[in-house]
């Protein structure tokens, strides 16, 4: 299973986190760090893998974020790639052409997309267009208090 | 809920909000919040306006707004991403999901999973939130419950609500069915025992037509099968999984294209992988599994694309599953051909991959891995770290008797020019495989000092006892060793293992360092004085260790017997007597002591070493401080100590012993490499703690046992005071006494020592003793301190047994003792019973 999965920029500022195994928060500050630094230090035409403590930890730079996971030593790192590519191609569908101003401003959006995509650290549905479904009928929820409201919500 | 109802609900917020607008700001909104965070060009402006939202927010919590309760949380999460604590959100969080509001439980359950951990408490109000939610007309909210459970579900709402997980598990809804599946599986890693309840629903999983559910399904299989043998033979058996894996498995690849699941023209690679996974499982260990996925096997082997990554993650994922099951040789042939091409490949992630790989089947299919260590041992040279580094592993793991030599070459060169991350495994590496492949003492000895001199300081601490026992057991080429680190030596006194191991050859050999001898090379002229000039330099060096002082010290110490010049070392070891260094003192005064005091014992002291038996490794201080014995000769040669001779000798003692109830003796200790002295000395030493782990990098450590393979005097404390010693027999003028002692570190062992006297007055000589004892007994006997009884008790040999008695059964023991005396061998069998009781209890 995929232990976490982090998003930050070149400059080290976190985008997005989510965690798939119970960490107190001083732990997970502490992953993010040594993540970012590892990934960040890594000479620029590097294979897209590393150890790290008793994890394989897989990464992938889609312009000016990097997508960083941490997987079980079980798991396999290609189709991480895969994995990773995947939740970008959502991403690119949801917000049309992505950039990292999407993630930025609409954080919850990103988050909510993963969730559809993966759980407990596993993929929970392998169709594009599911997953596309799904968020959009979620929105339309949504939607509906805002006009009502005839303001955003948040 | 219905938009009409929808509608009428916010009809009558909207009159509430107005009403509150009336009276304070409504706070900002998210996005504003974030562009306003984001035009801060300092931190501390930054820190100044998140402590301003957060004030706000704090007091709009307080005020219980529900209405703007979702926007501040959102802006909290924000805000907590960015690092700054928001843990009085908590609790909101929890007021969010209990809302009836979509958005509100969007944004709860989000908040939920990052600001709550199961650590706490809190997290525990939460369940029944989620047991409405799962129970909710809307599958979105379902869906809600359902993730926030499945990523972050302590053990007690995993058991609260399994039930309802179950229930979900069955319905026909493909959207909340896989996402049920997902969560089952969360809830049996929190919860093993709870498996067993999710089984009557997975029973027509597979047949679902729907991708999302296969994919989950697959995982949960996984996840039960690898827990639980039983469900795995279960599945095996019972469910028929593994036609139904290979019948999805086909289709998938036969089916024509699906632009739902395609991905660079593979057809849903993520179930792919998922089902050659769970086939891994299914066919580990059983010959029927195995060959009923051979051909679909095969099949994705050959047939799948290499040209983009996917096709390659299926290919890995198929070879993985190939070389763990009891596939047929051919497949395993395939399965290796396709990691050789991978390491050709240019992408570096298949390289990597493939060298990973590689390491898992060495120990399986040697001889086919060695057919690509050309190609490995160019990776060594390959720029990327995380590829140099599994190059590396796999080049020590196709060491072997005949290419060592061409190996070592290219290990010899990595570690020149590797990183320093590197050194110290690789220089371990290299020492262990020399150590089990040299072909020759001298290349061993060449190889030790080109990685000395290279990589010095990289070398691990227990190195240096490890050279310094193989130095000393090369008895050929001692003068050689010497010479070439006394050359060593002269180039650079910087790095510590190398100058340690060198001080510590010229204390020992140095008289055949200026003897001007030398089997090997060409002899280099040196002078007493020049060697002492170099030991001296060294204690007086900045760059040497307090520890490398303390070997040179000692070295120079030694040299009072080898060489001539006295004086000069006496001078030398009387002014270290006054040395700050409390080490260094301690032995300079001591030293100095034997100079005044004890001179008559110098020269047995300080006597050559013998060859030591390979016990066990610790520190270098106490190989110094333990000099030569008093009697060298005595000591049998150890080296190579092999288990073949004391079987014979023991398979003797049992057959004459006829019984069954008898352990086998070990008369030697075997060889200390952890993996094949595994059983014996693990079975010896019991409680003492053994990195059993045979990762060949980490020596074993055994602390009270190393003393013992070089002098076979008992050097415990005698704790259990007064265990009175007993004669075990007495005939024929032999009389062999036994004094007991117990171990400080294991109370399970006894150590007994033999007094072997003679009051004939004819010596006894190839006096051998062996013993005996019952099957829950393990026995150790070291080395006699000789094999000769001098007459009319004019000494005893001594000999030390290890007993290790962990169920503290009576003591009972047979003796064989054989002997020469007055010209005719001799030979006799004793029981020995009457142990005293504090011996064995």
């Amino acid at each position: 299973m995929m232990r976490f999965l982090l998003l930050f920029s070149r400059q080290g500022k976190l985008r997005l986190q989510k965690w798939f195994t119970p960490l107190v928060e001083r732990e997970r500050k502490k992953v993010v760090r040594d993540m970012t630094l590892m990934v960040l230090g890594r000479p620029p035409r590097s294979c897209n893998f590393l150890h790290w403590k008793d994890l394989k930890v897989v990464y992938k730079r889609y312009a000016s974020l990097y997508f960083c996971c941490g997987l079980d030593d079980k798991d396999n790192e290609l189709l991480a790639l895969e994995v990773l590519h995947r939740y970008v191609e959502l991403l690119d569908k949801y917000f049309g052409n992505v950039c990292e101003l999407d993630i930025i401003f609409n954080f919850e959006k990103a988050y909510f997309i993963l969730d559809e995509f993966l759980m407990g650290g596993e993929v929970q549905e392998t169709s594009k267009v599911t997953v596309a479904k799904s968020i959009e009928a979620s929105d339309m929820l949504q939607e509906t208090m805002e006009e009502y409201m005839s303001k955003p919500a948040f | 809920m219905s938009f009409l109802d929808a509608g009428i609900e916010f009809a009558f917020s909207f009159d509430q909000l107005y009403d509150r607008l009336q009276s304070m700001p409504a706070p900002i909104r998210l996005r504003e919040l974030i562009r306003t965070i984001r035009t801060a060009r300092t931190q501390a402006e930054e820190r100044e306006m998140i402590q301003k939202e957060c004030a706000a927010i704090r007091s709009s919590f307080r005020e219980e707004d529900h209405t703007y309760r979702c926007r501040n949380v959102a802006k909290l999460l924000y805000m907590h991403m960015l690092g700054y604590p928001a843990h009085f959100g908590q609790l909101e969080c929890l007021k969010l999901i209990a809302s009836q509001k979509f958005t509100d439980k969007r944004i709860g359950y989000l908040g939920a999973m990052l600001l709550l951990d199961e650590r706490q408490d809190v997290h525990l109000l939460m369940t029944n939130c989620i047991k409405n939610d799962l129970n909710h007309s809307t599958q979105y909210v379902q869906g809600l419950a359902l993730c926030t459970l499945g990523c972050m579900g302590s053990a007690e709402m995993c058991r609260d609500l399994a039930g309802e997980v179950e229930k979900l598990l069955k319905t026909s809804n493909s959207y909340l069915r896989k996402k049920a599946a997902l969560c089952a599986v969360h809830v049996i890693r929190k919860v093993p025992e709870l498996m067993e309840m999710f089984l009557p629903a997975t029973k027509n999983l597979l047949s679902e037509k729907n991708h999302g559910v296969l994919h989950t399904s697959v995982v949960l299989l996984t996840e039960m099968c690898e827990r639980s043998p039983d469900m795995l033979a279960h599945f095996r058996k019972n469910e028929k999984l593994v036609p139904q894996l290979v019948r999805i498995l086909k289709n998938l690849i036969m089916s024509g294209y699906s632009p739902e699941h395609d991905v660079s023209g593979i057809s849903d690679p993520f179930l792919q992988v998922r089902i050659l996974r769970l086939l891994r499982i299914l066919g580990r260990n059983d010959d029927d599994s195995s060959e009923a996925m051979n051909d679909i096997l095969a099949q994705v082997a050959t047939n799948t694309e290499t040209s983009k990554n996917v096709g390659n993650a299926i290919l890995y994922e198929t070879v993985l599953t190939i070389m763990d099951i009891k596939s047929e040789s051919g497949l395993r042939v395939l399965a290796i051909n396709i990691l050789g091409r991978f390491l050709l490949n240019n992408d570096k992630n298949i390289r990597y991959v493939a060298l990973t790989s590689l390491l898992k089947t060495v120990q399986t299919d040697h001889n086919a891995v060695q057919r690509h260590r050309s190609t490995i041992v160019d990776c060594l040279k390959d720029l990327d770290v995380s590829i140099k580094r599994r190059a590396m592993e796999l080049s020590f793991a196709l060491v072997n008797g005949n290419n060592i030599r061409g190996m070592m070459k290219e290990l010899l060169h990595f570690l020149d020019s590797c990183d320093p991350e590197f050194k110290a495994d690789c220089a371990s590496g290299i020492f262990l495989a020399a150590e089990k492949y040299a072909p020759s003492k001298r290349w061993h000895i060449d190889t030790i000092m080109r990685v000395l001199t290279t990589a010095g300081s990289y070398v691990r601490d227990d190195c240096v006892p490890n050279l310094i026992q193989l130095i000393t057991n090369s008895v050929e080429i001692h003068s050689y060793t010497v010479q070439r680190l006394y050359k060593a030596l002269l180039d650079d006194i910087s790095q510590q293992p190398l100058v340690q191991v060198s001080s510590w050859c010229i204390g020992e050999y140095g008289d055949l360092l200026v003897s001007g001898q030398c089997e090997e090379e060409e002899p280099i002229q040196v002078t007493e004085d020049e060697v002492l000039d170099v030991l001296e330099g060294l204690l007086a060096s900045n760059l040497s260790s307090p520890v490398t002082r303390g070997y040179a010290l000692t070295a120079v110490m030694k040299l009072s017997t080898r060489f001539s010049s006295v004086n000069r070392i006496k001078k030398v070891v009387s002014v270290y007597g006054s040395s700050i260094d409390v080490e260094l003192q301690q032995r300079a005064v001591e030293y100095n002591a034997l100079f005044k005091k004890y001179d008559h014992m110098r020269s047995a002291l300080l006597e050559r070493m013998p060859i030591m038996e390979k016990t066990a490794t610790n520190g270098p201080t106490e190989m110094v401080q333990t000099n030569g014995e008093a009697e060298p000769s005595g000591l049998e040669s150890k080296h190579p100590p092999s288990i073949t001779q004391p079987a014979s000798q023991a398979n003797d003692l049992l057959d004459l012993l006829g019984g069954n109830d008898v352990a086998p003796v070990i008369q030697t200790t075997p060889a200390a490499k952890p993996a094949s002295a595994g059983g014996e000395l693990l079975d010896l030493l019991g409680d003492l703690s053994l990195s059993g782990d045979p990762a060949p990098q980490v020596p074993v450590s055994q602390p009270s046992f190393l003393l013992d393979g070089v002098s076979s005097q008992p050097l415990f404390n005698d704790v259990a005071a007064g265990i009175p010693p007993m004669t075990a027999y007495n005939k024929n003028g032999l009389k062999i006494e036994f004094t007991f002692e117990r171990s400080n570190t294991n109370p399970n062992i006894a150590i007994i020592t033999i007094h072997a006297s003679n009051h004939t007055e004819t010596e006894m000589t190839n006096f051998v003793f062996q013993a005996a004892v019952p099957k829950t007994f393990q026995l150790q006997l070291l080395s006699p301190s000789s094999n000769v009884i001098p007459a009319l008790n004019q000494g005893a040999v001594t000999q030390v047994i290890k007993i290790l008695n962990p169920q503290k059964h009576q003591l009972r023991m047979r003796i064989k003792l054989t002997y020469t005396h007055k010209g005719s061998p001799l030979q006799d069998l004793a029981e020995v019973n009457s142990f005293p009781p504090q011996s064995w209890q």
